[in-house]
Order: C-alpha cells, then sequence, then structure tokens
C-alpha cells in the first residue's frame, strides 16, 4: 500500500500534462486510425479507481523519453508502477502501448523507434506482473502528433508511450 | 486507364528511334552533368490540328512539350508570340532564317489528328536550326484521345533524349500519399499521379494511416504500409485493379518499409519483434521468408542494388543512424556514411552510380547524393524537413518530400537535379508525401 500511494504522488504531477488537452486526446482514439476498440470515449470518472478515465488521467496513462531513447526515466518507471497496479486489480481490462516519435526523424526510423519505446513500457509491466497476454504494442512513429508545434516543448510531450486500455472481450 | 501508344518512324526503314540517334549530327546537344547550364532555347509552335476535331488537343499537347522540357531547367522557351514564322503544315519546308532570327535552337514542329473513333494520331520533327537541319528523324505516336498527355510525354521525350543523350522520363508514373488535414489528425490516401502532378488517381481511401508506397519494377504494382488491421502491415496493391492483399500479417508483429528487389519477385523490408527492428525478405510467390540481420538495432528503409546483389539500409547499431551496404542474401555489412549527422532513407540510383538519402544534421534535413562506396557526398537541399528521395527513372531527377514547420506545417513533394540544380516544386492538389517515382512506361 506504501508503494502505491508513493506511485500516485509522483503521477498526480504527471497527470498535469496528461489531461491538459482531453478533447484532443480523445479524438484521436476515434479518428479511424485503426485502433477501434480502445479507449475511445474512455468510460467513467477520473475520481473512480476503477474507471479507464482514473487510468488515463489520475494514474497517467503516458510516458515521456529523451530524444532518440527508449529508457524509462524515474517518473516513467513510477507512472508505469501505477499503471501495473491499476492493471492488477482490474483484470477486466486489457491495453495497447502506443509507441509515438517526434517529427524530427525519417519516418521509417521513427516506427522502429516508436516500437522500442512501447516495448520498453511493456517489458517494465511485465516484469511489474502484468500477464504478456494482456499487452500488446503498436507503433505510431511521427504519424500522430499529440501537439503539432514544431519546438522541443512539442516534441517532448510527443516522444511518449501511451498505454490504453480497452475492456477484455466477453465473449 | 490503359493507353496503347504505337511508335512508328515516319520515314519507312528506319523504324528504331535508337538508330535515329546514331544518326544525329550537328552541335546541338546540352550535358546535363556541367555546374552551370544557359538553358538551351527553343521554339514549339502549336502543333498543326490535322482534323477539325484536333484544335483543342493540339494545343493542348503543345503547351504540355514546352512544359516537360522547360521543367528540366535546360531549356527556355521562346514565347509564341515572339515567332516570326507560322507552320501551318506538318511537311512545310522549314524557314530556318525566322528561327535563327529570334535564336531558337532547336525547334519541334508538330501534327496532331483526332478521327470518330477517338484515336489520335501525333507526328513531330525536331530541327536544329542553326545547322538548317532535323535531328533525328520524325516519330509518330498513335493513342487516344484519354491518353493524350502520355503521347505529349512521349515526344517530350524524344526530344529531351536527342538533346542531351540522357535516357528520358516524362512518360513515368509517381505512386505518393495524398494528405489532408492537421498534423495531429491527418488524412492519407494513396494516390498515383503523372510525374508533372496530372492524372490524380485515388488508389485507397483515408480509413486508414498509409506510408511510403514503392512501385513494382515493372510499374503495375505498389508495395505500401496500412494500418488497417491495426496495426503497420505491407500490403501490395495492383495498380489496374486497385485490389490489394496483405503480406505476412503475423498476430504481434509490425512490418513496414518494404521495397522490391529487381526481380519483382522478391521483396525486402522491416519487421518489428520485440520493439527490436530488422531486415527481412520475402518471396512473394512463396511466402518464403528469410532474415537478413540480426542485431539488436533498428535496420530499416532497406534498396536494392539495380543488379539486385546488394542491398544498402539504415542503421542505428553505431549509436547514430547511418547507412550501410551488405549482400542481398544478408551477410556482413559495410559502412558508408562518415559525415557528421544522422543518414536515412537511402535509395540505390537506377543507373547503379550513386545512393539517394536523406540527412539530418544541425537541426535541417537535407537530400543528398553519394557514390555507393560513400564517397563524393553532395547535400542537394536544405530545408526544416526534407526525407524520402526517389530517382527519376533515368537517375538525374530526384523526387522528395518536403515538410514546413510548425503547427501549420504541410507536405509537398519536391524535386531537384543530381547537380542540385532546378529545385522546384510539384503541384499536387493536396498535400503530399512519400513519392516513389515508377518506370518509364512503353
Amino acid at each position: 500500500m506504501k508503494h502505491l500511494s508513493k506511485a500516485l504522488i509522483v503521477v498526480a504531477g504527471l497527470a498535469v500534462s496528461a489531461c491538459s488537452n482531453p478533447d484532443r486526446f480523445g479524438d484521436q482514439y476515434g479518428d479511424g486510425t485503426g485502433t477501434s476498440g480502445t479507449a475511445g470515449g474512455v468510460a467513467g470518472t477520473a475520481q473512480d479507481p476503477q474507471s479507464p478515465l482514473y487510468f488515463q488521467q489520475t494514474i497517467g496513462d503516458r510516458v515521456l523519453f529523451a530524444v532518440d531513447q527508449s529508457t524509462l526515466s524515474p517518473t516513467a518507471t513510477a507512472t508505469l508502477d501505477g499503471q501495473a497496479q491499476w492493471l492488477a486489480t482490474n483484470v477486466e481490462y486489457n491495453a495497447i502501448i502506443e509507441g509515438h516519435a517526434d517529427e524530427q526523424g525519417t519516418r521509417q526510423y521513427n516506427i522502429a523507434l516508436g516500437a522500442r519505446r512501447a516495448n520498453a513500457v511493456q517489458e517494465y509491466l511485465i516484469s511489474r506482473g502484468v500477464s504478456p497476454a494482456r499487452l500488446k504494442v503498436i507503433s505510431y512513429g511521427k504519424e500522430r502528433p499529440l501537439e503539432i508545434c514544431s519546438e522541443e516543448a512539442c516534441y517532448a510531450k510527443n516522444r511518449r508511450a501511451v498505454t490504453v486500455i480497452s475492456a477484455v472481450p466477453t465473449s | 486507364m490503359r493507353v496503347f501508344l504505337a511508335l512508328v518512324a515516319i520515314l519507312a526503314g528506319l523504324a528504331a528511334p535508337l538508330m535515329a540517334q546514331e544518326e544525329r549530327s550537328g552541335p546541338l546537344r546540352i550535358e546535363i552533368t556541367e555546374g552551370v547550364i544557359e538553358p538551351l532555347p527553343f521554339a514549339v509552335p502549336n502543333f498543326v490540328a490535322e482534323s477539325a476535331q484536333a484544335q483543342e488537343m493540339a494545343a493542348n499537347i503543345t503547351r504540355v512539350i514546352a512544359a516537360d522540357l522547360t521543367g528540366t531547367g535546360l531549356f527556355r522557351e521562346i514565347p509564341q508570340d515572339a515567332h516570326i514564322a507560322r507552320v501551318t503544315a506538318f511537311s512545310s519546308p522549314v524557314q530556318f532564317a525566322d528561327w535563327k532570327a529570334i535564336n531558337a535552337q532547336a525547334l519541334i514542329v508538330g501534327g496532331v489528328s483526332v478521327d470518330d473513333s477517338g484515336k489520335v494520331v501525333v507526328r513531330f520533327r525536331l530541327y536544329d536550326v542553326f545547322a538548317g537541319q532535323e535531328m533525328g528523324q520524325g516519330l509518330q505516336f498513335v493513342g487516344t484521345v484519354d491518353g493524350w498527355r502520355r503521347i505529349a510525354h512521349k515526344v517530350s521525350d524524344q526530344v529531351y533524349s536527342r538533346l542531351t543523350g540522357e535516357a528520358p522520363y516524362f512518360d513515368s508514373r509517381v505512386v505518393f500519399v495524398s494528405e489532408t488535414g492537421p498534423k495531429d489528425a491527418r488524412q492519407k490516401r494513396l494516390a498515383i499521379m503523372d510525374y508533372d502532378g496530372a492524372n490524380v488517381t485515388y488508389l485507397t481511401d483515408s480509413a486508414s494511416i498509409v506510408l511510403a508506397p514503392r512501385f513494382s519494377p515493372g510499374g503495375d504494382r505498389v508495395l505500401y504500409t496500412s494500418y488497417e488491421s491495426g496495426f503497420p502491415k505491407i500490403y501490395v496493391l495492383d495498380v489496374a485493379t486497385a485490389g490489394r492483399n496483405v503480406l505476412n500479417a503475423a498476430d504481434g508483429e509490425m512490418s513496414f518499409a518494404p521495397r522490391f528487389a529487381p526481380n519483382g519477385q522478391t521483396i525486402v523490408y522491416s519487421l518489428t519483434t520485440g520493439g527490436n527492428t530488422d531486415l527481412y525478405q520475402l518471396n512473394i510467390a512463396s511466402g518464403q521468408t528469410s532474415r537478413l540481420t540480426t542485431t539488436p538495432s533498428i535496420e530499416t528503409a532497406p534498396s536494392f542494388s539495380p543488379d539486385g546483389s546488394r542491398i544498402v539500409f539504415e542503421s542505428d547499431r553505431s549509436g547514430t543512424p547511418q547507412l550501410y551496404v551488405m549482400p542481398a542474401g544478408g551477410g556482413e555489412a559495410t559502412r558508408i556514411s562518415f559525415g557528421q549527422g544522422r543518414y536515412g532513407t537511402p535509395v540505390w540510383s537506377p543507373r547503379g552510380d550513386l545512393i539517394a538519402f536523406t540527412k539530418q544534421s544541425k537541426g535541417r534535413f537535407h537530400i543528398g547524393v553519394m557514390r555507393t562506396d560513400g564517397s563524393e557526398e553532395r547535400l542537394l537541399t536544405a530545408s526544416f524537413l526534407d526525407e524520402g528521395p526517389t530517382w527519376a527513372p533515368n537517375g538525374r531527377v530526384i523526387m522528395f518530400t518536403r515538410e514546413t514547420q510548425g503547427a501549420q506545417g504541410a507536405s509537398s513533394l519536391w524535386s531537384v537535379d543530381i547537380t542540385g540544380r532546378n529545385l522546384k516544386q510539384v503541384r499536387t492538389e493536396t498535400g503530399a508525401s512519400d513519392p516513389s517515382w515508377g518506370p518509364l512506361q512503353n
């Protein structure tokens, strides 16, 4: 319990940036990019610990990376500890981890780089006890930036891996 | 869609255009490898309409020919209102003195007829004005009304080849990604167009992200990456029918960056498993795959040498993305890029002599070329973001993607000579990226 509350304190700071633009975020997963069945129209409230919205906004659904890197920072692992805890509690959900890159780089390289980032998150969550069968990874490279300015302030937010929660099919 | 084009020498017994080139004489020749070039002035009076229906088409064909030639930066058109002589019949004697007087060094004269069945016949002759003689022989092209632009490009190709000694490229197509919408919700569709941006046809809808289409050597098929399944997978699309098939779609894997081998049967591509991206090859017919690289680094953007014996690719095994060459079947790779910066998307020239690439250095992007051993690197462009070069079929011109900076940033297609001259935008009706230049059409 002590571990969990520590994680929550750390990610509370992250949640500010994560929910700074919830509308655009919501759009991103309902825009026909093939991620059907993921968190488009995230259910629940950010106060309900069982809800995907709580996962997305309160725990923090994303971690950020340095330029060209896929190494998890202490901030990132704290967020992922929270994600792993949530997934351990809420077994009716699976996750797709989306890796992204900023626009500095060629299209092909960035897909491979985004895959590295998503994989780093996947491996960390597995190391924290999440079943590999519940996790999938995908890379969007630089195809789906969250922020669109061509400055480091935007690039920093685009170099991300986002854990997108989806309900386990009932049948 | 398909256009039938027959090429017939007007002079009986001299059928092959290559023979016509051998017979070329006179001083009129422009060398396109020289550093500074004064564009060669030419005149192309409106092709003579030889049937009532041909009036508009004759004028249109003439404009496309003029645009093809001036678009190379190697030729300068003398405006029609400066012409002294009037060409009223294709076979009229040429008034060389009148063309000399306006300093036209090359003169193109043509005739166009259209019959009731929609058959178009275009004839042309090319003259060296100052030598007072014909260059090569007159040629006749037969096509359809719908294919009139192709006929014009065929004429331009002949003129270009005779004046430069280079292989032609105007009668060719480019497959690319059409882009609309803002950066964070961009809609992408596969599209195909003539090399000059005309005749756009869409091959997919915008429901899924599509990336980096690549023509087959024959131009009949296109490889591309689509997120249609939810994950990036490689598809092969038949250009004539727009029918498509997914290749090697194992669950949990991502595949992208495909490219055909020169034999059109084998493809090489990137496959990501467990976060690691390596190069693989696949025989399309048999479905057999083999792994070409086995490193923990990123290997992507492979491209075959024109003889199919080697593959150039991008890898960050040294710590930053650099270019490497290895045997087509895999094996030891040799690093060829050693300049400052990051190198990507290498593409082997169809001539085999150069490799074009994207380079990132000091916050700028460049399109460049180097010899296949990495020597004699030259950067041809510089901007906020240039990437993804593709070669014209004659290996003299490179097309690429340029994306502008900032929240309103958009993609467009540009072309540049391998000399670094004649940088210009290719006009497209939407944003555009990831061009792949197809072969010269038959």
